[in-house]
């Protein structure tokens, strides 16, 4: 295309913006220091991109050109900023040293902390879980603020001053660009996976909306996640993160029925599930062993997981094993929610009776009673213990309760169906 | 979406000429880089064609041909699954490809789900 008119120009520029501006921002970010200068700069080259290519027709390597023209345009802002300080130093993350010693050792370091930075720098502790989230969407993933909008079911400008004021909660704080010390480490990388899952879990089951699923949120999570896997490479945690959200996702197209109602995991057709994501499921779980330690929270819901993905039907699920996995998980990581799953996989090891004994307790504990799916789950057990009155009203309850007007059908449906004691799951 | 690129081999490739030093460093830095993007689900590559064999099939057939093959360059030397948003974005991938694996050709093929095989899917 080299001196021609480029006719998916506007189309090229775009698939870019989305693989390279991430890059082009934690290289400037880390140049320049502040977040705003950054993201400015970077849509200053991509402008300056479509303009010299429109004419000249897109280079043979784009990215190369990008990173470039940043370069040179950063150089520019730094120059001319500290020439209006009246000093010629450079206002950068690292100690001030010569400026063109310093810009060398920028462009050619390791893109990998530079992309660590951004993600750390999305993520900060400081910001809310929604900050952080559009913050990351937008930056790491470069996503446009309207993208992040539809993908939250949120108007652009809230988001835009979500983006806003995050990026001023960080400056005012002085946040710096840079990989946070081996002390921090762990907790940082912490708030970066619940980022991570957060995205995945509001695509996965939506909390509002009429649609149960939403594949571009899940979409955006798991390219985060692999994203973070090959920064950190031998981080277990990260590892049972990234395999937990594939071998969920390895069901998300099997998840829905033809009119988009929710089909559970066990009525599940497994011919449609992703085999490759299931593979890669397995293999990333096959990794966190060889490199030892003891299993965390995301590696042990990822073994869970993998116990469905090897079972090709339900009937063949090992649920002592994911019901022993459960044990494990509500001792480390103990929450209402984890211990609702192990009262499901309980019932299904050894009758729902004992899965009863693990879920009726649930219903002391404070908000408890207002998670639809407690309700739900218990309505279930108690159906199948024959207790066809109380199942009903339990469904009953969960649907007067959900957000998300596809599953109140699905929980509706399942009340008419208990009341004429049909129930068999 | 997912897109498969599948890359054609160099007669250098066929002759069972190893990369140098060089091309493996640039090779393991792109495979870096494309995981780094997030967007890598798999990839293989295959050596040269006197190691493998042909299937025909005419007028039903079917014969086994051993390699190695003429027309070097019509044949494959690799394939990776990239999950994308946009053909445009599995082209830039392929573009770098490419051009740091010295081939002449890279395929860029839409993968088919089970999406593409439903009516009005």
């Amino acid at each position: 295309m080299r001196g021609g008119l480029d006719p998916h120009l506007d189309e090229r520029v775009a698939a870019l913006w989305r693989v390279e501006s991430p890059r082009v921002i934690a290289r400037l970010m880390r140049l320049l220091g502040d977040l705003d200068t950054a993201e400015e700069i970077a849509q200053d080259t991509f402008v300056a991109a479509i303009e010299k290519w429109r004419r000249d027709g897109v280079p043979d390597n784009p990215a190369a050109w990008l990173n470039t023209t940043a370069r040179f345009l950063a150089v520019d802002r730094v120059r001319r900023r500290d020439t209006r300080r009246g000093k010629y130093r450079l206002v950068a993350a690292s100690q001030p040293r010569a400026l063109e010693h310093d810009l060398d050792e920028i462009v050619d370091g390791d893109l990998k902390d530079d992309l660590l930075g951004l993600i750390f720098m999305s993520c900060h502790p400081l910001l809310s879980p929604d900050a952080r989230s559009a913050l990351t969407l937008k930056l790491v993933c470069g996503l446009s603020t309207e993208d992040v909008a539809r993908a939250f079911l949120t108007p652009a400008a809230t988001i835009a001053q979500r983006i806003v004021r995050a990026k001023r909660t960080l400056a005012a704080a002085k946040v710096r660009f840079e990989l946070p010390p081996a002390g921090e480490r762990q907790a940082r990388l912490d708030a970066v996976r619940e980022v991570v899952y957060l995205v995945f879990n509001e695509g996965y089951s939506a909390t509002s909306g009429d649609r149960w699923i939403r594949g571009d949120l899940c979409a955006e999570a798991l390219r985060l996640g692999r994203m973070l896997a090959a920064l950190t490479p031998s981080d277990t945690e990260t590892l049972g993160l990234l395999a937990l959200i594939e071998l969920q996702a390895s069901r998300l197209r099997a998840r829905t029925g033809p009119d988009g109602e929710p089909v559970l995991l066990l009525d599940q057709d497994r011919s449609r599930w992703d085999r490759l994501l299931i593979r890669r499921g397995l293999a990333t779980l096959d990794r966190i062993e060889r490199l030892g330690g003891t299993a965390g929270p995301y590696a042990l819901q990822a073994a869970i997981a993998a116990g469905h993905a090897r079972a090709t039907v339900a009937a063949d699920t090992d649920w002592e094993g994911i019901a022993a996995l459960y044990d494990g998980l509500a001792r480390i990581s103990p929450s209402p929610v984890v211990e609702l799953n192990r009262g499901v996989a309980t019932a299904q090891a050894y009758g729902a009776e004992a899965g009863l004994a693990i879920v009726r307790p649930l219903f002391d504990v404070p908000g408890m009673r207002d998670y639809h799916l407690l309700w739900a789950v218990a309505g279930d057990l108690l159906c199948r213990s024959g207790e066809h009155d109380k199942a009903r009203e339990h469904f009953r309850r969960a649907a007067a309760m959900t957000r998300n007007s596809v599953e109140r059908v699905t929980m509706q449906d399942r009340a008419a169906r208990c009341a004429t004691g049909h129930e068999t799951t | 979406m997912r897109y498969m690129l599948m890359h054609y081999q160099t007669q250098d490739m066929e002759d069972g000429v190893p990369p140098t030093p060089d091309q493996q460093a640039a090779i393991g830095e792109y495979m870096q880089e494309a995981a780094m993007a997030g967007v890598l689900l798999s990839g293989e590559g295959v050596g040269p064609s006197s190691k493998g064999a042909r299937v025909e099939v005419a007028d039903g057939a079917v014969r086994v041909i051993d390699g190695p093959f003429a027309e070097a360059k019509e044949l494959i030397a690799g394939f990776a699954i990239l999950e994308v948003d946009s053909l445009a974005e599995a082209v830039e991938h392929a573009r770098r490809w490419a051009q740091i694996i010295g081939t002449h050709r890279v395929d860029v093929r839409k993968v088919v789900e089970i999406e593409d095989l439903q009516p009005g899917g």
